[in-house]
């Protein structure tokens, strides 16, 4: 321990700790800005700054540790000064848009001003000008940045991602990919993680609430929504409550409020995945133990994220990902098939929209490989933060909400689904499954918990030794099945690098490409709750606990829709449906591109790896093409502004036009 | 005087040449700690300037993102990613230089050039750039041709010193 003083007051603080932290732990709030716990220690805003005895200048207190007998004073008149100071400079190069900006009454910067007391801001001088860029997933726009450089580190350092970094110099910084490029033509995997660690409205999500406005207000569509099973912890606390409160009941009732015509659960189908997703690891296990060809470890395929990233890194290991599609747009495929077919509708009439955890699943559902015989799967994506607001918008009061229960025939789930929303759920809820597949027997864990996957660690791995199959499963007997389990593209990143160098030890691997899985994914509720992860983790946790049925195979809904429509897991319908293949990308998109030098790159990269044999060639097609998707969406969310904004305008003419009538006619 | 245009060695060798050349220096580099800037300053010397392809081929073989190699190159003023002309001109603007005339260098020699700061003659021999102090504070006004360092230039000698090139 050391002892120092703040503000006069002698404190015995943690060695090693900065002065923010001991000021912390002693009840002091010291204002800062580009600081967050645990993530992003850089002193660049240096609205933390104290005075310390001694020192020649004022201290950073996020990067300064306490050194024995340092006397310190947090809100000197000389420090209050200084922050107000900067904070006004910060202003001088901020488009001060607040009343119209997304993060208004959400903004740390808004709040920071509060905090400090600012009333005026006295400088004024040249402002930055920038654009802003939009992919199908996440906006940019960078005249809002303070440069704090928080997305920069989770992008880098979590992520491991690397896409966004510093570019250019002073007061030409920005925040961006390499040369200023555009986020859809490089490599960023549309995590999200970077929407939600921004304190301002410079990193966002791409508006869907337009389009699924417009969907409602349509006559001729039948809007349907399904939700994933990480919103149910994390929607209650965009209206103030605790962080992990299940709130699924209320959450159905709201959604029947805005209007949907049916409210069905992606956990239905991620029961699904489990029935499909456990055939196909018992096919390879079969063709691997019987020495047929096949690829092992099989990686779980639920988390558009990490799709993308290995797209974009490892396009080598492809054949590594399980063919089934994400579980929503596996509901999405057999709402526009199944359903549609049962209540007689055609499925160009239906409108899908999914309310994810997630900023990427934007991204896959405009890919050509989500959509059968021309008709997308899903046809929008709101994050769980795009809800709420939808909600705000309708007047819904939703702490008051009587809880209601899914429709059917797509709403049932069990507990195994629930946990898809929680690193290792997936693999938990797959191994309930196999292991009483092919034993017959339950599976031997506490609470059927299996409890080395379960928890916040990046790499989590379990052994489990099959004994005694059923006779279908003879071939399995006396064989350990390895998982292991990762969430964080980082930790990806690592169990890829096992596998490249052909060390990989695994049969099966779970990735989800958000740190703790998609309960902290990049479309949920940003927090400032340290133990937000493990509290939301709590929720699903529980919610999986209270259900009666807790294995995928027992849902009755999936029997019936096997017996009724899809004949059996991995049968041809579903193989259909259900599955679907993906698309080498590589580092710097260089197979979807063709020019010279990135055939140089990728001789040198040949070179390096010279034992395997040279890839096809993919035309560049496609990137055009997802970026014209891209700027379509773009377009047709400024069209709906413009046109609402148009009829606005005429509506208030018209109401001019009554009121000079009426004038007029007292007149006469 | 020879009329001929003098040759860049740059354009006498072809570009896989030129790759296969930096792709050495990487591998001479490789894994040494902040070897980025010192593979970078080669590269351009190699390349003439470090166009995004190039980039490429730098991050991939370092095995870091592209956006901080990117990030690197255009935190410094001496790196390029448009080509450059045969020789690069830097007029010294730091303030010893400032206050001893270097702002009358840069108009004449931009009236000589006929081109403005960041640009490049058009027959590709001169890039004219400035500088924030190049430490000759002590023989200002000064500039730099290259790696020459040209003192106390005042501003009817420009004429002869290009004339060198």
């Amino acid at each position: 321990m050391i002892n120092i003083t703040i503000n006069g007051k002698p404190l015995s603080v943690a060695k090693g700790s900065t002065i923010m932290e001991a000021a912390k732990t002693n009840h002091i709030s010291i204002p800062n800005l580009c600081h967050l716990e645990d993530v992003h220690q850089f002193g660049s805003c240096r609205i933390c700054v104290v005075e310390v005895k001694g020192a020649k200048t004022l201290q950073a207190s996020c990067i300064t540790e306490v050194r024995e007998g340092m006397v310190i004073n947090t809100h000197t008149d000389k420090v209050r000064k200084a922050r107000k100071v900067l904070y006004e400079l910060l202003l001088s190069d901020h488009t001060k848009d607040c009343l119209s900006c997304k993060r208004n009454r959400s903004c740390e910067l808004q709040e920071l001003g509060r905090t400090l007391g600012i009333e005026e801001t006295r400088f004024e001088g040249s402002r930055s000008k920038f654009y802003p860029d939009s992919s199908v997933s996440i906006t940019r726009d960078m005249a809002k940045c303070i440069l704090c450089r928080r997305c920069v580190t989770v992008c880098n350092d979590i992520q491991g991602a690397g896409v966004l970094n510093a570019q250019h110099r002073g007061f030409n910084t920005t925040i961006s990919p390499a040369m200023d490029l555009p986020l859809n033509s490089v490599d960023c995997t549309y995590c999200g993680q970077c929407t939600v660690v921004c304190p301002v409205g410079a990193l966002k999500e791409t508006d869907s609430i337009q389009k699924v406005w417009s969907a409602l207000n349509d006559e001729s569509r039948r809007v349907i929504v399904q939700v994933a099973p990480a919103v149910r912890v994390a929607l209650g606390e965009e209206f103030g409550l605790e962080p992990g409160t299940q709130v699924t009941g209320k959450m159905v009732a709201a959604l029947r409020g805005l209007g949907f015509s049916e409210v069905f659960d992606t956990n239905f189908a991620a029961d699904l995945t489990i029935m499909e997703e456990g055939t196909e690891l018992l096919n390879r296990l079969e063709k691997a133990i019987k020495g047929d060809k096949t690829t092992l470890p099989m990686i779980t395929s639920c988390s558009p994220g990490w799709i993308k990233y290995i797209e974009h890194a490892y396009p080598r290991f492809l054949d590594n990902l399980s063919t089934c599609k994400s579980p929503h747009t596996m509901l999405g495929a057999l709402i526009k098939s199944y359903y549609a077919e049962k209540i007689n509708v055609n499925p160009h009439d239906i409108y899908v929209v999914s309310v994810m955890p997630c900023t990427a699943k934007k991204f896959e559902i405009v890919r050509e490989e989500m959509q059968n015989n021309g008709v997308p799967n899903v046809d929008a994506v709101l994050t769980t933060r795009e809800l709420a607001s939808m909600i705000h918008e309708a007047g819904i009061d939703f702490a008051r909400l009587e809880d209601e229960p899914f429709d059917n025939p797509l709403g049932m789930s069990t507990g195994a689904a629930d946990i898809f929303g929680v690193t290792g759920g997936v693999m938990e809820a797959a191994l309930r499954t196999v292991y009483e597949l092919v034993t017959g027997r339950e599976l031997p864990f506490d609470g059927l918990h299996v409890t080395p996957i379960v928890g916040l660690d990046t790499v989590k791995t379990a052994e489990i030794k099959i004994e005694n199959p059923v006779e279908a499963y003879d071939y399995l007997d006396g064989v350990t099945v390895k998982v292991a389990v990762t969430s964080g593209l980082k930790g990806a990143g690592e169990l890829m690098e096992q596998i490249e160098k052909g060390e990989s030890p695994y049969h099966f691997i779970e990735v989800m490409g958000c740190p703790g899985g998609c309960i902290t994914g990049g479309g949920q509720p940003r927090s400032q709750d340290p133990e937000v992860r493990l509290k939301r983790l709590r929720g699903l946790y529980k919610e999986d606990e209270e259900k009666v049925l807790r294995k995928s195979h027992e849902n009755p809904f999936i029997t019936s829709i096997y017996d009724e429509y899809l004949e059996y897991p991995g049968s041809y319908k579903s193989h259909e449906l259900l599955h679907t293949h993906y698309v080498k990308r590589g580092e710097f998109n260089e197979y979807l591109n063709s020019d010279i030098l990135d055939n140089a790159l990728r001789d040198l990269e040949k070179r390096r790896a010279s034992d395997k044999p040279a890839e096809p060639e993919v035309s560049d097609h496609r990137l055009r093409e997802e970026i014209e998707s891209a700027r379509i969406i773009a377009l047709e969310a400024e069209n709906a502004r413009l046109k609402s904004e148009l009829e606005d305008t005429l509506e208030t003419v018209n109401i001019f036009k009554q009121v000079i009538a009426g004038g007029t006619h007292k007149h006469n | 005087m020879n009329s001929e245009p003098a040759k860049c060695e740059h354009c006498t060798k072809d570009q896989k040449q030129k790759f296969d050349e930096i792709a050495n220096i990487i591998d001479l580099y490789k894994g040494k700690e902040g070897s980025l800037i010192q593979i970078l300053h080669l590269a351009q010397e190699i390349y003439g300037y470090l166009p995004l392809e190039l980039q490429k081929i730098i991050a991939h073989s370092l095995n870091i993102p592209l956006s901080e190699v990117s990030g690197v190159i255009s935190f410094y003023s001496f790196f390029s990613t448009v080509p450059r002309g045969e020789h690069t001109i830097r007029v010294c603007l730091g303030t010893a230089c400032y206050v001893r005339g270097g702002k009358k260098l840069v108009e004449r020699l931009q009236e000589l050039l006929k081109i403005q700061i960041g640009q490049t003659t058009e027959n590709g021999k001169f890039t004219f750039e400035i500088a924030r102090c190049i430490g000759a504070c002590g023989l200002a006004p000064a500039m730099m041709i290259d790696d020459t360092v040209y003192k106390q230039v005042n501003v009817n000698k420009l004429e002869s010193i290009l004339s060198k090139y």
